[in-house]
């Protein structure tokens, strides 16, 4: 690889150690530093650093294969191992990502949301959420999976908290995702003891070879499996463990929504594909029962409820909520159908849904942050006030439907071939019912600021007052990725089809 | 039946803590006595955890003092570390029985995040308090009604 | 003026610095027994509260100033994950903590020194923290509260 060679050795070989430590330690800084801006570039340029390192590490994985890092020296399985491979890399670029785009965009949105004196904290708990959601991809212990896990939603629950500023219903959400999001914490260590129990080892390798050997386990392994199934679920807002992250997302500062969205439910979900597929296996009769029934059956109930309910919401920011709860359904299906072009449709499903429903709350914190709405009835006429914002929502909302030539489009069409070649027709007939629907929700949107006029206020009709640029710009960077990635521009497309494939075809490979 | 209870009576604290605990967190509409029951929840878990870590005539995991010298209970240790498949290496130590500290370590852990989540939730309610006046579910929801009737703020 | 609560304050005072001793004896005795930086930031912080406690919150945040609480936070996190960064400096993986002297086990015995002594500096500051924080409210309970 030619690109391969421009990164430092050093970086790449103590790479995954480092894109938790640097986010860790400078969180930790941030955290005391006397002036707001100067915690906006520190912010900024961890999460470049760590942008600039994964996306080195992505080349190296696909250079060179798996790649285990020993904490402290400690050999696995008694020490812990950081493990990156096909499938952590992509959502590990993935995050790094979001987070540059979320700061980027946060420069504007946090001075209008936070008050002066928390900003500095705000940027401090960010920077903690991003190294454990980092540290969640890259584990290769189970039980580490747990401590950052806890990590990312602990300051995750204060930075919810602060968009009391703003909205005082943000506490309440916070609250309940703190309940909710402890207990599915606590179901997941459950599990891991359970499986402790049975393996004698905390490894994520480890544990799969001696489960392997044991054939599956015996009762306690499939109790752990149902702990962890359960408590995972929690945290990727499986549809009936959902009810936390309607509110949560909605009354959040913009940043943190973004952010939560695009990458929160992701790592956890991730950790639903290790799980299932790497540590425990589906040619064990119980986890293949699990997929096919349990997996399947609440992800395709979630995505017609959730998309249900999306329609039926006044805050337009709920119905972004919601949407997000019914794609989570089409990621579960995927992992449902426990082929290799399931999974490869579902992570690729994953990552695309990343960027899309982080465009669109983008999109929505412009909408707040210039006219205070997030009101459906008052998005009327503006695509006449605020045309480039509304331009980016149009295109990331077009993409969430699954349009052709958008990112939607591609993961749609792989998820659904992926469906009937399994035979499973009334699966497809869903995927097109909820399509149908998130027509319908988005269109709502649409219809009311495209061919609605502006409202006037005192006799005159409000005038054209478009966003700052450092929120158009990552706004758009989503959109235009999108139709990237849908239309095949600079091989984006098959890059991350191929990373999807590569992931899927090394999680089917692992189990036989 | 009831002497295979009695035989693992610590599996049966576990599940009534644990049931205890989540009957709270879901029944009570107080938000400070919802955290009680998370607490009594995650408590629960430590429990099994320590559990998991006996050995049946295991003693506390502290390494005995066989022989003096500086380093002499250190190095062992690093050593069979170092080469866990080096069955010489363990044979200092072999005649002890230990209990396994590793749930020990993993509980304590647990504890700094069951603790870290109650301030914060003990915070949230707090600032719940200062901002709704009370701390009952019920209560907030009949404040937030009109606003969620509204679907904003404004 | 008679003070109603003398015999708490004289035995407090006391108390509390053996309860800060002991703090020390659990901390430097964590690397021979059980023990360590967690056990002995929470009884150095108890040795603090429970000063608040019988002297009041304002006579505590002058003898444990509530600034320090952030420092000493940061200074926790900074020694633990720079003993990491030093043996990064070294030439050995993350918390190698061998490198750190000629011999393994020397290294290693140091690196626990300091990383001990950075979460015993992270979870005083942030027991006293979480105290101050509760502490520092003022409350208005009304009678239908309770």
């Amino acid at each position: 690889m030619d690109l391969l060679s421009l990164f430092p050795a050093w970086l790449l070989e103590q790479g995954p150690a480092f894109v938790i430590v640097l986010p860790l330690l400078m969180g930790a800084i941030t955290a005391i530093l006397p002036s707001r801006t100067s915690a906006w570039w520190v912010c900024l340029i961890v999460t470049l650093l760590c942008t600039v390192t994964s996306f080195g590490l992505l080349l190296q994985v696909y250079s060179e294969g798996t790649s285990v890092y020993t904490m402290g020296g400690w050999d696995p399985p008694h020490g812990i191992s950081l493990v990156l491979d096909v499938l952590s890399a992509p959502v590990l670029l993935l995050i790094a990502a979001m987070a540059v785009v979320t700061t980027v965009y946060a420069m504007p949105s946090t001075i209008a949301e936070i008050e002066p004196k928390k900003r500095a904290p705000f940027y401090a708990a960010f920077l903690l959420c991003f190294a454990g959601l980092m540290g969640m991809v890259v584990t290769g212990d189970a039980f580490n999976v747990f401590v950052f896990l806890e990590v990312s939603s602990i300051s995750t629950y204060a930075l919810v908290a602060m968009g009391a500023a703003r909205d005082r219903r943000a506490l309440a959400a916070a609250y309940n995702y703190l309940i909710l999001g402890s207990i599915g914490a606590t179901f997941f260590v459950i599990g891991l003891g359970f499986m402790f129990m049975e393996t004698g080892t905390l490894n994520m390798a480890d544990m799969s070879r001696i489960l392997a050997e044991l054939d599956g386990g015996s009762r306690v392994a499939k109790v752990g499996f149902g702990f962890i199934i359960i408590g995972l679920g929690l945290k990727l807002a499986m549809f009936p463990l959902h009810t936390w992250l309607p509110g949560a997302y909605a009354y959040a500062p913009t940043k943190v929504t973004v952010f939560l969205a695009s990458t929160a439910t992701k790592a956890a979900l991730y950790l639903l594909f290790r799980f299932t597929f790497t540590v425990f296996d589906p040619s064990y009769d119980y986890v293949i029962v699990v997929l096919t029934y349990l997996l399947t059956g609440v992800g395709v109930v979630g995505m017609v409820f959730a998309s249900l309910q999306a329609i039926f919401q006044t805050d337009a920011r709920r119905t972004l909520a919601y949407s997000s709860v019914a794609q989570v359904g089409y990621m579960l299906l995927g992992i449902g159908l426990a082929t290799a072009a399931g999974i490869a449709a579902g992570y690729l499903h994953l990552l695309n849904h990343a960027i899309i429903k982080g465009g669109l709350f983008l999109a929505m914190g412009a909408f707040w942050y210039r006219f205070g709405i997030t009101r459906l009835s008052d998005f009327n006429g503006l695509s006449k006030t605020m045309p480039w914002t509304m331009g980016a929502f149009m295109i990331s909302g077009l993409s969430l439907i699954g349009v052709p030539f958008t990112a939607g489009f591609v993961s749609k069409v792989n998820l659904t071939i992926a469906a009937a070649d399994k035979g499973w027709w009334w699966a497809v007939a869903i995927i097109v019912v909820t399509s149908v629907l998130a027509i319908i929700y988005i269109g709502r949107i649409l219809l009311a600021a495209y061919f609605g006029s502006p409202p006037e206020i005192d006799g005159e009709v409000v005038k054209r007052n478009e966003a700052p640029l450092m929120m158009l710009v990552p706004m758009w960077a989503m959109a235009l990725l999108s139709i990237a990635i849908g239309s095949n521009i600079l091989d984006l497309g098959d890059f991350f089809v191929t990373a999807s494939e590569r992931a899927a075809a090394l999680l089917v490979g692992s189990g036989a | 039946m009831f002497s295979v209870i009695f035989e693992q009576y610590n599996y049966a604290v576990v599940i009534i803590l644990m049931m205890t605990g989540l009957y709270v967190v879901f029944a009570s509409r107080n938000l400070i006595k919802k955290l009680v029951g998370l607490s009594l929840f995650q408590t629960s878990v430590f429990l099994l955890y320590i559990t998991i870590g006996k050995v049946s005539g295991g003693q506390p995991p502290i390494i005995v003092e066989t022989h003096g010298g500086d380093h002499a209970l250190l190095e062992p240790v690093l050593v069979a570390a170092a080469a866990p498949n080096d069955a010489a290496a363990y044979a200092g130590q072999s005649d002890i029985l230990y209990s396994n500290p590793l749930p020990h370590v993993l509980i304590l852990t647990a504890i700094v995040v069951g603790v870290a989540t109650l301030a914060i939730g003990l915070a949230l309610v707090v600032r719940i308090r200062e901002v709704y006046g009370t701390i009952e579910e019920d209560g907030i929801n009949a404040l937030d009604y009109h606003y969620n009737l509204e679907g904003t703020d404004e | 003026m008679r003070d109603p609560h003398v015999i708490l304050r004289v035995i407090s005072k006391f108390l509390i610095p053996f309860i800060a001793l002991y703090a020390f004896y659990v901390q430097f005795h964590g690397d021979f027994g059980p023990g360590g930086g967690f056990q002995a930031g929470v009884i150095l912080a108890a040795s603090v509260i429970l000063y608040a406690l019988i002297f009041g919150l304002e006579a505590a945040k002058k003898a444990f100033p509530p600034s320090w609480i952030r420092i000493g936070m940061t200074l926790g996190v900074l020694l633990y994950g720079g003993t990491g960064v030093l043996t990064w400096i070294l030439g050995a993986d993350f918390l190698s903590y061998g490198v750190l002297a000629e011999k393994s086990y020397h290294g290693q015995h140091y690196g626990i020194i300091a990383v001990e002594l950075g979460i015993l500096f992270a979870v005083t500051s942030v027991m006293i923290a979480i105290f101050y924080a509760f502490g520092s409210r003022q409350p208005e309970p009304e009678a239908e509260d309770w």
